[in-house]
């Protein structure tokens, strides 16, 4: 089948197999393989994209089903060189250890922030449950998602 | 993993899903949020030939009130069942409960509608659906009928929705004073119940305790006749089969059981008006 999707702000066109997932299509027909397959089962995050802005795992999204939709992946988030705020609070506050989860951890916190920048730190824990830290580092990560939604809560003061 | 292979096709509408479904009958699968079917397709534990998308059928995503009811889209999301403010003031039990599910990208994507449908008895929205009497509404190709949630769980994975229907709505009474609560014990943060408990009023029902979600009757006529939480606590496992794994023995679950139910009840009893 024929799917139609806008990544990254570019609009894209592809020939898939029905059974294709989002995950799939995104680094071998797009090229994107920031987006990391971990456990393949829903369960580690690893996978996870925005999907019209709100995080998704996609493993468990097929390419259909983002057929005239958008999606953000990791390499989507910078402007330029200019790095997303989430993005630059990770690097500040060192929130990755190995660095396999570090993608999807982005774009969970990117959608959380994005929905509540008044974050405290028991709701980063609870909004960072459907990603897994093999490092077991996420002290900084959550350092990291604190300081950018504080970031946030500035600019819209 | 991939799943085997299947033809897409996207329902429309309502009755385009409906059509889809006569025509393809036993080959064909209804597609939700896909957050239980498509990772069984990757185990191969369901190969339909023929997967029909209902993502697209906006007109089965609300919550609106209707009288003494609020009435809920079938293809309403965990997320959206969380930030309702009308079911968070009109249902607190349901947005509460909802919030729990998964993480958040499963609640991005997971519905009310395919919670229900699946029948899973270890979910967490079945057990929510009894303890609250909902009623669920079906649409097939002679129109709509009414199914309470009592007689919508039949077997193991198994609901009373016919092979040609669509749950297309699901219909809670307002109760705002109630007494609610919900419980559940999970390993993992994401995991699914090890075992739950869904209170509403007098009404208790149990989340995987057995090869259906199921209400505690036990507990209930305990209740009816004046016993304290902690004493219809002690009947929760009545008339229950829960599973017995490695990873949590039958006995294990059966003292979880009346652990839980006692917790849900004190906190209900707390919060009721």
């Amino acid at each position: 089948m024929q799917v139609s999707i806008n990544v990254n702000g570019e609009q894209r066109s592809h020939e898939v197999e029905d059974r294709t997932l989002l995950v799939h299509y995104l680094r071998e027909e797009c090229g994107l393989t920031g987006t990391n397959i971990g456990c393949d089962t829903t369960s580690c995050g690893a996978c996870t994209v925005l999907l019209d802005g709100e995080s998704v795992k996609s493993c468990t999204v097929l390419a259909a089903q983002a057929d005239g939709r958008e999606v953000t992946t990791i390499e989507g988030l910078a402007d330029g060189e200019e790095l997303h705020p989430v993005q630059r609070a990770f690097q500040q506050k060192h929130g990755l250890q190995c660095g396999f989860c570090t993608p999807g951890m982005v774009m969970a916190s990117v959608s959380l922030v994005e929905e509540n920048p008044n974050l405290t730190e028991a709701e980063v824990r609870a909004g960072l449950e459907g990603n897994l830290c093999r490092c077991t580092g996420y002290h900084n990560i959550v350092e990291a998602v604190l300081t950018a939604a504080k970031e946030k809560q500035g600019a819209a003061e | 993993m991939i799943p085997a292979a299947f033809t897409y096709k996207k329902a429309g509408s309502v009755d385009e899903a409906l059509s889809l479904l006569a025509e393809h009958g036993d080959d064909a699968k209804l597609l939700a949020g896909g957050h239980s079917l498509l990772p069984l397709m990757k185990l191969r534990l369901a190969v339909p030939e023929v997967l029909i998308d209902l993502g697209g059928l906006r007109e089965l995503s609300y919550v609106r009130e209707e009288g003494d009811e609020v009435r809920i889209g079938a293809l309403t999301r965990h997320h959206d069942l969380e930030h309702s403010e009308l079911l968070q003031q009109q249902v607190p039990l349901l947005a509460h409960a909802a919030g729990t599910i998964g993480d958040p990208q499963v609640r991005h994507r997971g519905t009310i509608g395919g919670s229900l449908v699946h029948g899973d008895p270890a979910s967490d929205l079945p057990a929510v659906a009894l303890a609250l009497d909902a009623v669920l509404v079906a649409q097939g190709p002679s129109g709509t009928r009414e199914i309470p949630a009592t007689e919508f769980f039949t077997d193991f994975f198994e609901t009373a929705l016919g092979e040609d229907e669509l749950l297309v709505e699901v219909r809670v009474k307002k109760a705002p004073q109630q007494g609610w609560d919900f419980q559940k014990f999970t390993k993992r943060a994401i995991d699914w119940a090890v075992v739950g408990v869904a209170v509403a009023g007098q009404r208790v029902a149990l989340v995987n305790m057995g090869p259906t979600p199921m209400r505690a009757r036990g507990v209930e006529e305990a209740l009816a006749s004046g016993a304290s939480p902690a004493e219809a606590a002690e009947r929760a496992a009545e008339d229950t089969s829960p599973p017995d794994q490695a990873g949590a023995s039958a006995e294990y679950r059966e003292h979880l059981a009346k652990v839980l139910v006692r917790r849900a009840l004190e906190n209900a009893a707390n919060r009721g008006a």
